[in-house]
């Protein structure tokens, strides 16, 4: 008996070293491998024996992990596990696709810069078409990474090409708003284009939906990471050349707009290849930020609703506000990606109950100053965009409030919650993408 | 005879659900009885029951608790809900039309149409 407990023993921190399977899983299969030897000895098998048969009959390990990361994929956020052979099967984790493509990015805004003469000039088409000149070989890289056949291919391209054409033949007034709005809006447009090369053109799938969620936080963080590295990196390069007499100025406008354009790119390899980094540092940004933006905003919904100041918000106030929305949504997603779908309500649910609460309270309060302010001086781009998009929000932080409440009084399951999510997504594309196509026309591209 | 992978991997769903429908159970034991039910002939890995208990319960369709039944080991028992006899209740219906539909071009196997027909 004795060495068969020590077999057992081996065998369970051996399964216990697979990532995605985690101390109550060893538990269970232990007790499960352990019914099987006892099974088998009954039936006259020695325990040894007994122990052989039923670790061949619980399956080959590899497979076995590869099954738990499947189902679990939130414990390790990425296919991490999947075992050997799939690594084979992506030759590379993509660094010379993501080289090339960053140094392609980097090359096409240094050819846009020099014929729009930035930053000497400042054309206005170059602010509404620079997420063009990068976005799109974000999306190659994905495409490739995944290997995408043809046809993907060319539904990939299909948003980036009637962008490109949408955007620029529209004839904009000179100081237009729309073109402005476009500016704007165009980036989310597209980035909600990468998702599908992305996703490997499984858009319907919800879990690959809640992946592209947090793959957009975790590049955020990659992103900002670099940006403050190159950052110290410039102003240092910027310290030492002053003596020298060269133009700081000069090499900076350079060196900046490929370094943020290339940056793009390797933030995304960054996040699909160095994923166990990152996400151990998700988590607890989520966790950190996440209180400290409920607090605040709990604060300000009810200073605003007390005082009174809720009926004057003025121009900037509230587009101060509708940035806080959109991180506070930004937040509640990326925390929710985040979560362990299975477990328990907890304190951090709650938390973000609040943060959802204060921030429908908040929504509302802007909408009643808006539409006040529609009403009094009538529609204007800047006003619709702004309209619709905290009708878009308010929509969809009802829906979470309404959901998690539910949740946190154990009348219905985190799934349900992740799935509001996931299905809404769409409707922030469509929204970004009716600012860029529709809009413009609507008033005349004023 | 041996039964196709695929189609064992699409039966463990309405399987797993229908034996919990009978009643809350562990993991060992639901093995144990879908071994029995079937005769032997739908071969399982014994370890892939626990990822698929696992996404049912995220799913919302079983609810667990773990609880040490006296002289035994802790254990993790597995409790449908009623979205998992929603769920159940729906792929019995599809296994119903697909066993239909398969005994139409079978002509003399009505067999298992029958037998999926009451159940």
């Amino acid at each position: 008996m004795e060495s068969v407990e020590s077999q057992i023993a081996e065998w369970r921190r051996y399964v216990a070293s697979a990532p995605a399977v985690n101390g109550h899983d060893v538990d269970e299969l232990e007790d499960h491998l352990r019914h099987e030897i006892a099974e088998l000895t009954q039936a006259g098998l020695t325990p040894d024996e007994g122990f052989l048969v039923a670790v061949k009959r619980m399956g080959d390990l590899n497979t076995l992990s590869r099954e738990f990361a499947r189902e679990h994929s939130g414990r390790l956020w990425k296919q991490l596990v999947l075992g050997a052979d799939e690594e084979t099967a992506r030759p590379s984790s993509g660094w010379l696709e993501a080289f090339v493509l960053a140094a392609a990015a980097a090359v096409a805004i240094q050819v846009a810069r020099l014929a729009a003469g930035f930053p000497d000039e400042e054309p206005t088409w170059f602010a509404r078409d620079l997420s063009l000149f990068v976005l799109p070989f974000l999306a190659a890289y994905f495409a490739r990474v995944r290997q995408l056949d043809v046809r993907h291919w060319v539904l990939a391209a299909t948003p980036f090409v009637l962008a490109a054409l949408v955007v620029n033949l529209y004839p904009y007034d000179t100081d237009s708003d729309t073109e402005m709005l476009v500016a704007l809006h165009l980036p989310v447009v597209l980035w909600f284009a990468v998702a599908y090369p992305y996703m490997g053109g499984t858009i319907r799938s919800h879990d690959r939906r809640m992946d592209f969620v947090r793959f957009t936080g975790e590049w955020f963080i990659y992103y900002v990471l670099i940006a403050l590295g190159g950052g110290v990196l410039m102003g240092l390069t910027a310290g030492i050349l002053e003596p020298t007499g060269i133009d700081v100025d000069r090499v900076a406008a350079w060196v900046l707009p490929s370094g943020a354009a290339g940056a793009v790119i390797v933030a995304a390899w960054l996040v699909e290849s160095k994923q166990r980094v990152v996400e151990n540092m998700a988590p607890v940004l989520t966790m950190l930020f996440t209180p400290l933006f409920a607090v605040m905003l709990a604060c300000s919904a009810v200073v605003y609703a007390v005082t009174g100041l809720g009926g004057a918000f003025d121009r900037d106030l509230l587009s101060v506000l509708d940035a806080l929305l959109v991180v506070v949504l930004a937040l509640v997603l990326f925390g929710m990606s985040a979560r362990e779908p299975s477990t328990f309500p907890g304190w951090m649910d709650w938390i973000q109950l609040v943060a959802i609460i204060s921030a429908l309270v908040l929504d509302l309060m802007v909408l009643g100053a808006m539409i006040a302010r529609i009403g009094d001086l009538g529609f204007t781009p800047n006003r619709l965009a702004a309209l619709g998009l905290n009708l878009v929000l308010l929509v969809n932080l009802a829906g979470a409030a309404w959901l998690s409440a539910r949740f946190l009084t154990g009348r219905t399951r985190f799934h349900r919650l992740e799935r509001w999510q996931t299905a809404y997504l769409p409707v922030f594309a469509l929204w970004a993408a009716a600012v860029v196509v529709v809009l413009p026309p609507v008033f005349a591209f004023s | 005879m041996r039964i196709d992978k695929d189609l064992v991997a699409a039966s463990a769903t309405p399987l797993v659900l229908a034996i919990l429908a009978d009643g809350e159970n562990y993991g060992y034991a639901i093995l144990k009885k879908v071994r029995a039910l079937s005769g032997g002939e739908l071969e399982w890995t014994d370890g892939m029951l626990y990822p698929l208990l696992h996404r049912l319960r995220r799913l919302g369709y079983v609810t667990t608790e773990w609880r040490t039944p006296p002289e035994a080991r802790r254990r993790q028992y597995y409790m449908i809900t009623d979205d998992g006899r929603a769920a159940l209740a729906d792929q019995q219906r599809q296994w119903v039309a697909v066993t239909r539909a398969l005994s139409e071009v079978w002509p003399g196997s009505e067999g298992p149409l029958a037998a999926v027909g009451e159940a």
